[in-house]
């Protein structure tokens, strides 16, 4: 059953019925691993198309670095929603920490762009270990319900900490230096374009080769049966905890990255409402294949640009009806949907 | 002393009443149907607007648009339970959460288009305004009207699910779908009755809502999460869980912003998450 | 290379004023509303103020026919609103960006207006600091300490001597807050206590009960506006405050239009500041509400209605000033010092500060022909903000 060619869509959404056939039954994993690692062409198509931008749009770059740093966001929560099943309504937490951090950073550090990143990352995934032991021990709405709730609870906490984060007014003097000491945030938005697009790339690169190993085979293997994995030597917990950590770094890194593109930071970043909105995007492209937050952010918040052009006052109607005819039409979200569609052709 | 104390309790205790009436329905829904139904405050909403409609538009008086305002939203649901929400009863949660929120989308926008973004104002019958002083206390006229429609309305449900056949029907197909298609019960009217009941609660809540906490066509998302609070923090498919639950937000909210007013808005949350870390499954879950 | 070299043409480009390669005879204006979502109703109306000047006014000024371009930041959202900002400028290569009713979403679009100078009118957001953000920034609403350091003052005078203050957490409830405390004090009044109350809150019972038990002789309140306003005034009611006894006031979102039809008697003799009321008494706002009732189907104009209005008319006049020039210098050099009579009363523009000079009225609820109505009790004219006048101090 380990996929023959490489240039379809449905290889990925066979990959689940793979792994329960193949760490059941293949003598030889590594194979089933290295075969899921490799890089197909429509791929390496992707990555090529997000350089069109710059080119084709050169007017649309402020919003081509928005969507990016929103696909990171969303990559972040597929890897504890997609791999690990962890449903999260508060992960907006860490990607406002990121931006807070960053921000602050910038305030009384110094603006340099990558050690700004890091300690929000660091800062992001202290956080997340901490409340990680939290989250491994629920399931369920009760899950669901905690992190809204820790989430909910912070952005609180931010609001009466108006000494540090400037409270509902957003924080001031927010500054960032020019990429790589060269190139000014500029009007056109493309620098910033740049700025997260190679960091969105570099972090996917680290994701796929993270979701490709052996441990990320076993996140799998938790999302599909919690109880069952510890019988077979897998420290469910254990394993929840590293990828919400993880994960929660890499919020942190989006977060930062809205920081220093936009010199703005407020705590609309830790709001329920970016929360949820990522779940949508990351929920309609397709959770846990990688490139489905990718897709469910650039659909949606082009969606969300176009609609609103249109109707300031209504666009909600459109991005509904849009959000009801991908259920209804592509279910299991675009990404989920088109490889169904896809296998079942290839199959009659 | 104690007189203020009292009135800000039950103050509390009705404002808990309202979440009450807003919530049992998604409780009952996602607990017995395992349906994950965030448009449920769309409901809500689509009663307070045919409220409002019936109040300053036809004159009707307030009492008699109530009954309108559940049937509305009722129907509204199953018409929508028949189009849709029938087709992912299997789907995963994920399809579930976007569908409800695509919905829960499109009745903000369509709230917007066709009453405006303002507050929608309605003025209550003279004998709901104003408060009555009993012992050196003020209660609130409306919210004793409030408290007393949220016990009829638990007494009827708990009545209704106990004695009934309709409630022996919902009870056995939620503990065993098949053995009570085996049985003869037809499940897919069950439920869809059950979703319709839930759906002409919120209808009811959010008409009752209107004079506490206005009306505006985001209030099918403003109070999302306070509903999804009472309902876990009550646990799915228990009506006794729900009223325990609102009871127990609304008292705790506004007895907190009373004694420490410094932790008003991290309350409500801090109890939910005291309450899940202690319980899971919410007071009343059976998991 | 080609990322500088872009990066480098659009610096030049936005610096020499896109404008003048674009088509000589339009003006374009890009108005930043929240359109959407929970401060939608906002947008509404300072939309309608916007759309019944020019409707008034024709779309042509100075030879130019003006465009607007509406874009919905959707709430508070920074990076969006600096984003749409952005792309207003470079892109559908505005002149002048205009809307901003909240103050963060202001304050990221205000690096854009000093970046590529552009003359900002902000038409209602309420912060002191945001005029300084960028040079080519100015407004025609008001300012927060405004309002409410003028009613301090004026409570002081009027035989306010001991206050409780209750605002709502957050930074437009602290600066409110601030304003009053400083105005009352500076006239010999005293803060008696202060309760900050959970922004988003549908129930203020326990706030107000906290009150009624130091049962001080006046009470300063600030909510959101919205839902809030009315659901603190049934408070006040059901909780037994007679505000016949205890002074009940605040800044004049506490007895909007929308919050007095639904709170009813409860209202009676609150006392607010505030800079505009649809039933100020002037043949010039008599015509502004009967005109704005009959295009919004008898919705009566508030403050937002009003900071739209005044905006464009700001817009419009500095335009013919310049007579067809748009580069920013030009604008903001017109708009300084410019004075006008508005549907509020006489305003004006500070030369210094860019931010607005305006009469603030002080008004009571009372019964008028069987309805609740601001009565002007008194009035402050040509009040500046008083943050920016203690800066300088």
């Amino acid at each position: 059953m380990i996929p023959q060619s490489g240039n379809r869509f449905s290889d990925k959404i066979m990959r689940r019925q793979d792994a329960m056939a193949n760490t059941a039954g293949a003598a030889k994993p590594q194979l089933y691993l290295r075969s899921l690692s490799r890089w197909r062409p429509i791929e390496i198509a992707f990555w090529l198309a997000t350089l069109l931008p710059f080119v084709l749009f050169p007017d649309y770059l402020s919003l081509a670095s928005q969507i990016a740093i929103a696909a990171l966001f969303a990559l972040s929560l597929d890897l504890i929603l997609g791999y690990a099943g962890i449903v999260s309504l508060g992960h907006a937490a860490f990607f406002g920490i990121g931006a807070y951090t960053a921000g602050l950073f910038s305030k009384f550090v110094w603006g340099e762009l990558f050690s700004g990143m890091l300690v929000a990352a660091a800062m992001a995934a202290l956080v997340g270990y901490a409340s990680s032991f939290i989250i491994a021990r629920f399931r369920h709405l009760t899950l669901i319900m905690i992190t809204l709730g820790l989430g909910l609870l912070l952005h609180e906490a931010a609001n009466s900490a108006n000494w540090l984060t400037g409270g509902s007014d957003g924080l001031q003097g927010v500054q960032a230096w020019p990429l790589l000491g060269l190139f000014k945030f500029d009007l056109y938005g493309t620098t910033a374009y740049a700025y997260s697009l190679a960091v969105l790339f570099f972090v996917f690169l680290a994701a796929r080769r993270l979701i490709n190993s052996p441990f990320g085979l076993s996140l799998r293997g938790i999302r599909e049966n919690w109880m069952r994995m510890p019988a077979i030597g897998a420290a469910s917990r254990a394993h929840i905890r590293k990828i919400y950590t993880i994960s929660a770094a890499i919020a942190g890194i989006a977060g930062a990255l809205i920081a220093q593109t936009t010199k703005t930071v407020s705590l609309e970043a830790l709001s329920f409402e970016r929360s949820a909105d990522v779940l949508v995007m990351l929920v309609l492209g397709g959770a846990g294949r990688l490139y489905g937050g990718l897709i469910g952010a650039l659909i949606f918040l082009v969606a969300r640009d176009r609609f609103s052009g249109i109707a300031p006052q209504f666009w909600y109607f459109w991005i509904g009806i849009m959000l009801v005819a991908v259920v209804i039409f592509l279910p299991n979200g675009i990404l989920g949907g088109l490889s169904n569609i896809l296998s079942r052709r290839n199959r009659s | 002393m104690i007189g203020p104390i009292v009135g800000v309790l039950f103050d509390g205790f009705a404002y808990g009443m309202l979440l009450f009436l807003l919530s049992v329905g998604l409780s009952v829904t996602l607990g017995l149907m395992n349906f994950v139904n965030l448009a449920h405050c769309g409901f809500a909403m689509l009663g307070g607007y045919v409220t409002v409609t019936l109040m300053n538009d036809l004159h009707w008086p307030f009492f008699a648009t109530l009954p309108v305002a559940f049937l509305a939203a009722a129907a509204a649901s199953v018409v929508l339970e028949r189009a849709l929400y029938r087709r992912l009863y299997r789907a995963s949660d994920l399809d579930q959460v976007l569908l409800t929120i695509g919905i829960a989308f499109i009745s903000v926008a369509v709230a917007a288009y066709y009453f405006g973004t303002t507050q929608q104002p309605i003025e209550m019958p003279p004998y709901l305004r104003g408060s009555t002083t009993l012992l050196g206390v003020n209660f609130a006229s409306y919210r004793l009207f409030l408290v007393g429609v949220a016990l009829v309305v638990t007494l009827l449900l708990i009545a209704g699910l106990e004695y009934t056949r309709f409630g022996a029907q919902v009870r056995a197909a939620v503990d065993n779908q098949r053995m009570a298609r085996g049985m003869g019960i037809n499940v897919d009217a069950t439920f869809a009755a059950t979703f319709a009941l839930g759906s002409g609660l919120a209808g009811l809540g959010g008409a009752l809502a209107i004079e506490i906490v206005g009306l505006d066509p985001v209030f099918a998302f403003t109070y999302l999460v306070y509903v999804l609070i009472v309902v876990s923090v009550g646990g799915l498919g228990s009506i006794a869980g729900s009223f325990a639950a609102a009871t127990l937000i609304g008292i705790s909210d506004i007895a907190g912003k009373y004694y420490v007013p410094e932790l008003g808005a991290f309350l409500i949350y801090l109890v939910m998450v005291a309450v899940l870390m202690w319980r899971p499954a919410g007071l009343f879950g059976r998991r | 290379m080609k990322l500088s070299r872009i990066a480098a043409a659009s610096l030049l480009a936005s610096a020499m004023g896109i404008a003048a390669a674009q088509a000589q005879d339009t003006l374009k204006i890009g108005v930043i509303l929240p359109y959407s979502g929970q401060f939608a109703d906002t947008a509404t109306q300072l939309d309608a103020g916007i759309k019944l000047y020019m409707k008034q006014h024709g779309d042509t000024v100075a030879g130019k026919k003006i465009e607007v371009i509406r874009k919905d930041v959707g709430g508070i959202a920074p990076p969006v609103a600096k984003r749409l900002a952005e792309e207003l400028v470079v892109r559908d290569k505005v002149d002048i960006l205009a809307g901003f009713v909240l103050t963060p979403n202001a304050i990221a679009a205000c690096g854009v207006s000093a970046e590529a100078k552009k003359l900002m009118v902000i038409m209602n957001a309420a912060t002191s600091i945001i005029t300084e953000k960028s040079p080519y920034c100015t407004r025609t609403s008001f300012t927060l300490p405004m309002v409410t350091q003028t009613l301090g003052a004026w409570a002081a005078k009027n035989g306010v001597k001991k206050a409780y203050t209750m605002a709502a957490d957050y930074a437009p409830g602290h600066d409110a807050e601030q304003g009053f405390i400083t105005g009352l004090k500076a006239g010999g009044g005293e803060i008696i206590g202060s309760v900050r109350m959970a922004v988003a809150n549908p129930d203020f019972s326990a706030y107000v009960q906290r009150a009624k038990d130091i049962n001080p002789e006046s009470i300063f309140v600030f909510v959101p506006a919205g839902a809030q306003p009315a659901a603190f005034g049934k408070a006040i009611a059901e909780r037994g405050i007679d505000t016949k006894k205890i002074r009940v006031m605040g800044a004049g979102e506490l007895t909007d239009d929308s919050a007095l039809k639904q709170m009813g008697d409860a209202a009676l003799g609150i006392i607010t500041a505030w800079n505009y009321d649809h039933n100020h008494n002037s043949k010039m706002n008599k015509d502004f509400v009967a005109a704005f009732k009959k295009d919004n189907n008898g919705v009566n104009p508030n403050f937002l209605a009003v900071g739209g209005y005044d905006g464009m008319h700001l817009i419009y006049e500095a335009v013919k000033k310049t007579k067809g020039k748009l580069d920013a210098d030009s604008l903001i050099g017109a708009v300084k010092g410019m004075k006008w009579e508005s549907p509020r009363g006489p305003m004006s523009i500070d030369p210094e500060t860019r931010d607005v000079i305006s009469t603030i009225y002080i008004r009571r609820v009372q019964k008028v022909g069987g309805q609740l109505v601001n009565v002007e009790v008194d009035r402050i004219p040509n009040v500046k903000d008083p943050v920016k006048a203690a800066m300088k101090k």
